[in-house]
C-alpha cells in the first residue's frame, strides 16, 4: 500500500463515518440477498450481515471497540424502535384486547420455558455457572438480557451474541416448525416466535405476515418485562 | 417526521426516567412504549391541536420497525470478541439454544391456541381482514 493510501486508511478506520457505512452497506447487501433468495429463513439478513461485517474487522485488524463508535448510531435506534411497537400494537388494538387470555397464559408458560429449557440443557454439558447465567436470558431482547446478566454476575457480551443466535434460531426455524404442526393462527405464530426470539424473530414475524409480526412485537415486549422479574427467582432455584 | 421523532424520542426517555428513578428492573423503552401506547390513544384530541400529528407519527415508526433487522447488527457483531469462551462451551450452547428455542415455541404456540379455544377467543375471518389491509 502506498503511503498516501495508508494515511488515508489510518484516518478512515479511526472515524465513525467508515463503520457505520460498512454496518449498513453488509445490511443493504444482505437484505437484497434475503429477497433474492424469496426470504428463505436459512438466509437471514443478521446473521449474513454479522458475518460479512466480521469477516471485514478480521481482515483489516479492526477492533470491535474501534468498529462499536461507528456502529453505536444503529445500535441506539433499537430504543426508539422498542418505543416505536406502540404503532403496530395500537392499530390491531381490538384484535389484540380479545386475545389478552391466550396472551397472559402463553406469556406466563413460554416465559418461564424459555429459561428453564436453555439452563437444564446447558447443565448437560459442564459450563462455569457464569456462562449459565449469561444463558438464561437468551430469549429477551438485547439491552434487556444485557442488563439482566450484568445485574447476576454475568458476562453480558457473551449474552449478546447467544441473544443473537436465539434470534437467528428461531426465525429459521419459526415458519416449517408452525407449518408442520399445522398452526394457522397468526396471533399464536408471531407470539410464539417474537416470546423464543425477540426483535429478530419479530422481524421475521414482520416479513411473513403483519398481524404475526404485531403479536411479536407485544411478546417481545412482555416477555422483557416478564423475564426480568422472574429469571432472578427461577435462575435461584435451578442452579442456587 | 421531526415531530414524531422527537415525540417517540421524548417517549423512550420518560420510560428510562421512571425506571431509573424506581429502582424498577424494567426496560426504559419497555416503559416508553406503554406511554407512547396512552399518547395514541390521546391522539385524536391531540390532533385538533396538531393536524398533522398522527399522519408523520405512523410513517416514521413504521419506518424504523421495517428494517428492525439492521439494529441489531452492532450488538451481534461482538461475537468477534468471544471466540474462546465460544471455542470452549460452544457446542453445548448451540445445542441448548436450539433445544431450548425449538421447545420454547412448541410450548407457547400450543399454550396460545388451547386456551384461545377454551375462552373463546378464536381468531375469526375480521381479524385476517382487517389485518390484510395494513401494508
Amino acid at each position: 500500500m502506498s503511503d498516501q493510501a495508508f494515511s488515508l486508511w489510518v484516518y478512515l478506520s479511526q472515524t465513525p463515518l467508515l463503520w457505520l457505512v460498512v454496518t449498513l452497506g453488509a445490511y443493504v447487501i444482505a437484505d437484497r440477498m434475503s429477497q433474492a433468495f424469496g426470504r428463505h429463513p436459512l438466509c437471514n439478513p443478521v446473521l449474513v450481515s454479522v458475518v460479512a461485517v466480521a469477516l471485514v474487522l478480521w481482515v483489516t485488524g479492526t477492533s470491535y471497540p474501534v468498529y462499536f463508535e461507528g456502529a453505536k448510531f444503529v445500535h441506539f435506534l433499537l430504543g426508539p424502535a422498542t418505543v416505536a411497537l406502540a404503532i403496530p400494537l395500537y392499530e390491531n388494538r381490538r384484535v389484540v384486547l380479545r386475545a389478552i387470555v391466550p396472551m397472559v397464559a402463553a406469556l406466563i408458560v413460554g416465559s418461564v420455558t424459555a429459561i428453564v429449557s436453555a439452563v437444564v440443557a446447558a447443565q448437560f454439558f459442564d459450563m462455569p455457572k457464569s456462562v449459565l447465567i449469561s444463558l438464561a436470558p437468551k430469549s429477551v431482547t438485547a439491552p434487556v438480557g444485557m442488563g439482566i446478566t450484568e445485574t447476576l454476575g454475568g458476562d453480558p457480551a457473551l449474552t449478546a451474541i447467544l441473544i443473537m443466535l436465539t434470534g437467528v434460531i428461531g426465525s429459521v426455524m419459526v415458519t416449517p416448525l408452525m407449518n408442520a404442526l399445522h398452526m394457522k393462527d397468526w396471533r399464536a405464530r408471531g407470539f410464539a416466535v417474537g416470546l423464543a426470539s425477540h426483535g429478530i424473530g419479530t422481524a421475521r414475524a414482520f416479513q411473513v405476515h403483519s398481524l404475526a409480526g404485531t403479536f411479536a412485537g407485544i411478546a417481545m415486549g412482555l416477555n422483557a418485562l416478564v423475564t426480568a422479574l422472574l429469571l432472578p427467582i427461577v435462575l435461584k432455584w435451578l442452579i442456587g | 417526521m421531526i415531530v414524531s421523532l422527537t415525540l417517540i424520542l421524548l417517549c423512550q426517555l420518560l420510560g428510562e426516567v421512571i425506571a431509573r428513578g424506581s429502582g424498577w428492573p424494567v426496560p426504559g423503552p419497555v416503559l416508553g412504549m406503554l406511554i407512547l401506547l396512552v399518547v395514541l390513544s390521546l391522539r385524536d384530541r391531540i390532533r385538533k391541536a396538531v393536524p398533522e400529528f398522527g399522519r408523520a407519527l405512523d410513517s416514521t415508526g413504521k419506518g424504523l420497525l421495517a428494517h428492525l433487522s439492521l439494529l441489531f447488527i452492532p450488538a451481534s457483531v461482538g461475537v468477534v470478541q468471544r471466540f474462546d469462551v465460544l471455542a470452549a462451551h460452544g457446542v453445548g450452547l448451540v445445542v441448548a439454544l436450539v433445544v431450548s428455542t425449538f421447545i420454547t415455541l412448541v410450548v407457547t404456540v400450543v399454550t396460545f391456541v388451547v386456551v384461545s379455544r377454551l375462552s373463546g377467543s378464536s381468531m375469526d375471518a375480521n381479524d385476517e381482514v382487517r389485518a390484510g389491509e395494513r401494508p
